[in-house]
């Protein structure tokens, strides 16, 4: 009973983490390797915000959220935007940025002391005998939220459909007047932003701290190299899967293995099937 | 049209005769037009050790050496046979654990441990790396940068070989001299053999794999085969390094696996000038010093790195080394259009 009920609280968890990347990068193939300092930041300015200024809690957090999305957007303006189309230099330039923000936090201070945000609502709740507290149950819900309107979003929405048409077939939506480079812009601030909502929602669980930066892409990654790449239900589902096969090995193979098994998940699927378990993009280019 | 428009134009020096490597030499000044440049490398590479003012930056020479292995091993994977890996820590990894172990359990000497782990090391990560052939481009990549991460966990987690204490004790060299010659000397043999390598067949059917694998396969040759050879080539330069490493180091452990060994052999490649061999043992030599430098202030060298990895991947990719070759080989001028 307690792996399902914390199977699915991690599994909504990480899809809350690697919807932005699944955004960015699986629809509309902007390479944003930065995405796990991102996250980072963001906990770190809601951080500052709310214990530095002073702000009200709610308020903090959204100013953080922009504050995230403008980042990211400058991110794509000032250098993606150069190394368009070479997918290793994407990768390169967005991971060396990344490692650029996340070292400069460590350097700058950002370390020894920790650094906590307060839980939305205190208090659990008994399901079924295993304590849940309310914050988690917060997750689950606004992560099942997010999840649903980001469907709604790439698919009944003139943007998102745009979003994804650029991913599919660049120059026929050029034809359509979809100007791919505004495109990929929103896509970048817009998935900033939702690794920022991940951010304040799961860091009141635990501490902020730079190396969950690491982590965040490397399971942002799994889930959408799992799911298949441009599919929407299979980063769902690959959520669902690598976060009960976490909690399974955490249960009986110890908490070491909790990152292994993203790594595995990534190794694997690449060696097995490189366009993910629903993945239909893109087939055959990939293999020789 | 406004005033006149310039164009520059370039012409080639009169000794080159058909391809980038072959020419043709009239006279002891063209001869040493062409070996000052080489002279220069090898001649620097062997005094600098004699002229470093301290114990201290002759230990970072031959740093500087480990990451030139380790950057002219990206470099011809990823601008020879076309695999970008981000994986170089892998190499060194296996490499190193081997070395020590056999070092440690075995009681080998390093002239025994080095080319064992060099080529023990090198068939490991060829058998490893075998199933992600097929994989093209950015899938490549991904898969590479994760196997060293998932090494290191799994060394961890299972709490082999030393778990995170790492194996300690490993024999070193002889003494200081001995182990900067040494790397030094292999960077030398290394990058001018592969610079021999790649125009041999062999090294145009790696060129061949990188522009368009359907046609290697069209010829009757197997792609992965000659993926598979590459990356034994480029693990075993990997591997060789993470043994001097750990015999440098005396002490092999899972920080073997970081990404220090990834990021910053791209960012010496990228600097220098991927595709030229000579660039990324150049920028290595930036690199690594400047890095040093700015040891005291902590991780700030891997933000001074990236920074300058991400500014030269967007702004000029060609790296140092093209650019000085350009301009080393050709007259320019403008001229009116």
């Amino acid at each position: 009973m307690d792996i399902l009920i914390y199977g699915t609280i991690n599994s909504i968890a990480l899809a809350l983490t690697a919807m932005g990347f699944a955004l960015v990068y699986g629809i509309c193939r902007v390479p944003n390797f930065a995405h796990g300092a991102l996250y980072v930041v963001c906990g770190f300015i809601t951080w500052s915000l709310v214990r530095s200024l002073g702000l009200p809690y709610l308020l903090g957090i959204a100013g953080a959220l922009v504050a995230t999305a403008v980042l990211g957007g400058l991110i794509y303006r000032v250098v993606l935007i150069r190394v368009r189309g070479m997918a290793i230099s994407e990768i390169i330039a967005s991971y060396a940025i990344g490692l650029a923000i996340l070292e400069g936090l460590r350097w700058g201070g950002f370390k020894g002391m920790t650094y906590t945000l307060p839980t939305f609502v205190e208090g659990s709740v008994f399901i079924g005998g295993i304590p849940v507290d309310y914050h988690r149950m917060l997750v689950v819900v606004i992560g099942a939220g997010v999840v649903a309107f980001l469907w709604l979003f790439t698919h009944q929405t003139r943007l998102g459909l745009a979003l994804r048409g650029m991913a599919q077939d660049e120059r026929a939506s050029l034809m359509l007047g979809i100007d791919s480079d505004r495109m990929a812009l929103v896509a970048m601030a817009f998935g900033s932003a939702l690794a920022g909502l991940a951010a304040v929602l799961l860091l009141p669980l635990g501490n902020i701290v730079v190396e969950a930066g690491y982590n965040v892409l490397i399971l942002a990654i799994a889930v959408c190299i799992v799911g298949g790449l441009g599919s929407w239900m299979g980063a769902v589902l690959a959520a669902f899967l690598i976060g009960f096969a976490q909690i399974l090995t955490v249960v009986y193979l110890g908490s070491h293995f909790q990152m292994v098994v993203a790594l595995l998940a990534i190794i694997l699927t690449l060696i097995l099937r490189p366009s993910g378990l629903f993945g239909r993009q893109k087939e055959l280019e990939e293999r020789v | 049209m406004t005033a006149e428009q310039g164009r520059k134009e370039r012409i080639d020096r009169g000794i080159k005769v058909r391809a980038e490597s072959i020419y043709a030499l009239m006279s002891w000044r063209e001869l040493s037009y062409l070996a000052l440049p080489r002279l220069v490398l090898i001649v620097g590479l062997l005094v600098i050790p004699l002229v470093m003012p301290s114990m201290y930056w002759q230990r970072v020479i031959s740093i500087v050496c480990i990451y030139s292995l380790l950057a002219l091993s990206f470099d011809f994977l990823a601008h020879y046979v076309g695999l970008v890996s981000l994986g170089g820590a892998f190499f060194v990894g296996t490499g190193g654990y081997i070395a020590a172990i056999l070092n440690k359990s075995l009681g080998l000497s390093p002239l025994f441990t080095i080319p064992a782990a060099t080529l023990g090391g090198a068939a490991i990560c060829t058998v490893l790396l075998l199933p992600c052939l097929p994989l093209r481009g950015v899938y490549f990549a991904i898969v590479t940068l994760m196997y060293p991460l998932a090494f290191a966990r799994v060394i961890e987690a299972l709490d082999i070989f030393g778990g995170t204490d790492g194996i300690m004790g490993v024999a070193s060299f002889p003494n200081q001299w001995v182990e900067q010659y040494f790397v030094i000397v292999v960077v030398l043999l290394f990058l001018f053999g592969l610079r021999r390598l790649v125009n041999l067949d062999l090294g145009l059917v790696f060129r061949a794999v990188k522009d368009n694998d359907q046609a290697v396969r069209a010829s009757g040759m197997s792609v992965t085969y000659y993926k598979a050879v590459g990356v034994f080539i480029a693990s075993a330069l990997g591997c060789l390094a993470g043994a001097c490493l750990v015999h440098i180091y005396m002490w092999s452990g899972i920080s073997q696996f970081a990404l220090d060994f990834s990021v910053l052999p791209i960012a010496a490649t990228v600097i220098g000038g991927g595709g030229t061999l000579v660039g990324p043992v150049l920028g290595c030599l930036l690199l690594v010093p400047l890095s040093e430098l700015l040891r005291d202030f902590g991780t700030l060298r891997i933000v001074s790195y990236s920074l300058i990895l991400m500014g030269f991947v967007v702004i000029r990719s060609e790296g140092l080394m093209v650019y000085g070759q350009r301009k080393y080989h050709q007259f320019e001028r403008w001229v009116k259009v």
